[in-house]
Parts: C-alpha cells; sequence; structure tokens
C-alpha cells in the first residue's frame, strides 16, 4: 500500500497511525512531498514507492487533495503493467486504517480497496 | 548551441522562468501560491536534463515531460507532464515538423490534459486557452495561412482564452474552492499554456 500527500509529515503520519493496528505489515509505504521536502506531489517518488510495496499481488494507493491524484494516476501509468496498481476512493486516514487491517490478513487487491472505499459512507456524528 | 528542437524548449523554459514572479501572483489569488515558482522549477530542470544534442523532435518532447513530471510539485506538473510526452508521441521519430504537425501536437497535448485532469473547455483551465489555440490554428491552415500566420492568430486565440477565464467559476483544482470568488481572476494555468504558446511562435518567427 502507498500513501500519497503533498505533505511527507501527512504520509508518514498515517502510515504510523493506520500501523498501529497492524505493526507486522512491511510493504505501506509514504510518499509524500518532493525530493527536496517541500510541499508537492512526485510521480516518480511515487513511483518508487510503488515498486517498494509491490508484494506480488499488486499495490492499493491511497491519495490525498488534487495533483496527489492526478501524480498517482501518472505513475500507475508508468509502471505499464508490471504489476496492478490502484487507487482508492476514499478518505486517507479513515481509508488507510481499514485497507491496511485487510492488507495485513493477505487479502487480495481488489479486497483491499474495497476495504478502503467502505470507509468513505462513515458518519462521524 | 543545440538542436532546433532544444532551442524551441529553451525558449519556452525561458519565457516560464521570466514570468515566475507573475505566474506565482496570478495563483496567490485563487490557488496556492506555487504556479510560477513550480513551473519555473520544473522548467529549470528541462534545460538541465534535456539533451541538446538530440534531433528526434518526439524523444525531446517525452524527455520533457518526464521532466516535469518528476520536478514540478503541483498539479501542474502531472498536466504539463502528459501534455509534452503525449504530443512527443504524436511525433514520434520525426527530426522536422512541418505547419500540419502543430494541429496534431496540440491535440495530443490537449488530449493528455483531458485525460489526467479530468477537466472540460470553460471549467477555467489551460484548456480554455488551448483548445481555442488549436481550433483556430486548424481554421487558419485550412484557409490558407502559413505557420506564422496560423500561429499569430491561435496565440491571439489563447489570449483571447486567458480573458474568457476572468469572467467563469473555477470548478476544477484548488480555485473550485474559491467558487464564486474565482470570478474576475484570470487562471494561472491557461496564462501559462499561452506563455508556451507565444513562446514557440517567438521561437519560430527567429
Amino acid at each position: 500500500m502507498v500513501i500519497v500527500s503533498h505533505s511527507s509529515k501527512i504520509a508518514e503520519g498515517v502510515c504510523e497511525l493506520a500501523l498501529q493496528m497492524a505493526s507486522d505489515y512491511e510493504k505501506m509505504i509514504p510518499a509524500g512531498g518532493l525530493e527536496d521536502g517541500s510541499l508537492g506531489t512526485d510521480p516518480m517518488r511515487i513511483l518508487d514507492a510503488l515498486r517498494s510495496a509491490n508484494d506480488g499481488d499488486g499495490v492499493a494507493v491511497l491519495v490525498d487533495l488534487g495533483s496527489g491524484i492526478m501524480s498517482a494516476e501518472a505513475a500507475i501509468e508508468l509502471l505499464d503493467g508490471e504489476f496492478p496498481a490502484k487507487i482508492a476512493d476514499a478518505p486517507l486516514v479513515e481509508g488507510a486504517v481499514v485497507a491496511v487491517i485487510e492488507a495485513s490478513t493477505g487479502a487480495s487487491l481488489e479486497e483491499v480497496i474495497q476495504a478502503a472505499e467502505s470507509a468513505r459512507g462513515e458518519e462521524k456524528l | 548551441m543545440g538542436t532546433r528542437i532544444y532551442e524551441c524548449i529553451s525558449r519556452i523554459a525561458e519565457r516560464i522562468i521570466d514570468n515566475k514572479e507573475y505566474l506565482t501572483e496570478l495563483d496567490r489569488e485563487i490557488g496556492d501560491a506555487d504556479h510560477g515558482v513550480n513551473m519555473a522549477r520544473g522548467f529549470q530542470a528541462v534545460l538541465e536534463k534535456v539533451p541538446q544534442d538530440s534531433d528526434d523532435v518526439g524523444a525531446v518532447l517525452k524527455k520533457t515531460g518526464m521532466t516535469l513530471l518528476s520536478t514540478v510539485g503541483g498539479a501542474s506538473g502531472p498536466l504539463y507532464g502528459t501534455a509534452f510526452m503525449e504530443a512527443g508521441k504524436a511525433v514520434a521519430g520525426k527530426e522536422r515538423l512541418e505547419a500540419a504537425d502543430v494541429p496534431a501536437i496540440l491535440d495530443a497535448a490537449i488530449a493528455g490534459i483531458q485525460k489526467r485532469g479530468k477537466a472540460a473547455q470553460g471549467e477555467k483551465t489551460m484548456l480554455d486557452a488551448l483548445i481555442p489555440a488549436l481550433e483556430t490554428y486548424r481554421e487558419k491552415l485550412e484557409s490558407g495561412s502559413d505557420l506564422s500566420e496560423a500561429m499569430d492568430a491561435a496565440c491571439a486565440a489563447a489570449r483571447d482564452g486567458v480573458e474568457f477565464t476572468k469572467t467563469i467559476r473555477a470548478t476544477k483544482g484548488r480555485a473550485s474552492y474559491l467558487g464564486d470568488r474565482s470570478i474576475g481572476h484570470q487562471d494561472p494555468g491557461a496564462t501559462s499554456a499561452t506563455l508556451i504558446m507565444e513562446a514557440v511562435r517567438d521561437f519560430l518567427r527567429g
């Protein structure tokens, strides 16, 4: 699983928070910010994260705002079918927490995506 | 001195870098105030990474796109990156471009931007400059204009497109969060797209 954010702190923080639920899961990779640490999203960094996160079955991707989505889509295109990768249409924090629990049980890519997307309709109050 | 295509790309880069403050100022009004900084960073990298001695127009455009993709940082990275990469595919293997290649390049670039941004004309984006520019270029070419006349008219249409973006509300990108408050401001992306068109026009004038 790859966590894409404009901010490296957000991406790393989401991983830290989600991994509380599945501390032995090793394939959750943050891809936040630009190489020099500034805010932004970088398809090449996301591409590297996708390769690090791939366990053979493909990679689920969770993203934050606007260009995060476009950069993740561009990175997936650059993979050119090397392995499957898919963006979950899900809130970043809640989606990541549910998805990592699913992923740590060895679920398929589709199951992980579905789990993340199940967080979309949850009301907070 | 590099090849013609490198010279053309470097003129685009210089135009963007010269307008860094201006583009950022436009983005400060309705966005996150980084368009000029991001674009200048991307095109500075283009100047450094694109090979100066390659005649392969498709490959040079593709390398430009890949470089923008990895260095711009904002939404314009994937958008312009995809635009240049798709434009490169449209003229793959060519070492010389004719007036008739311009629509193919623009058409591919626009399709790339639409695919990546899922935007349509009239949403206050770079498409509001580029689509009228392409349509005008085609009309001019069909009615017998030469490359220089067609590019002049296309750039004028792009400028009109930028003016048009002042009159509409943004429905894509950060500016869409502002709703009606985005009306009255010109779109930074339409502006940078027009600067790129004008840099190419001026390059072709020699």
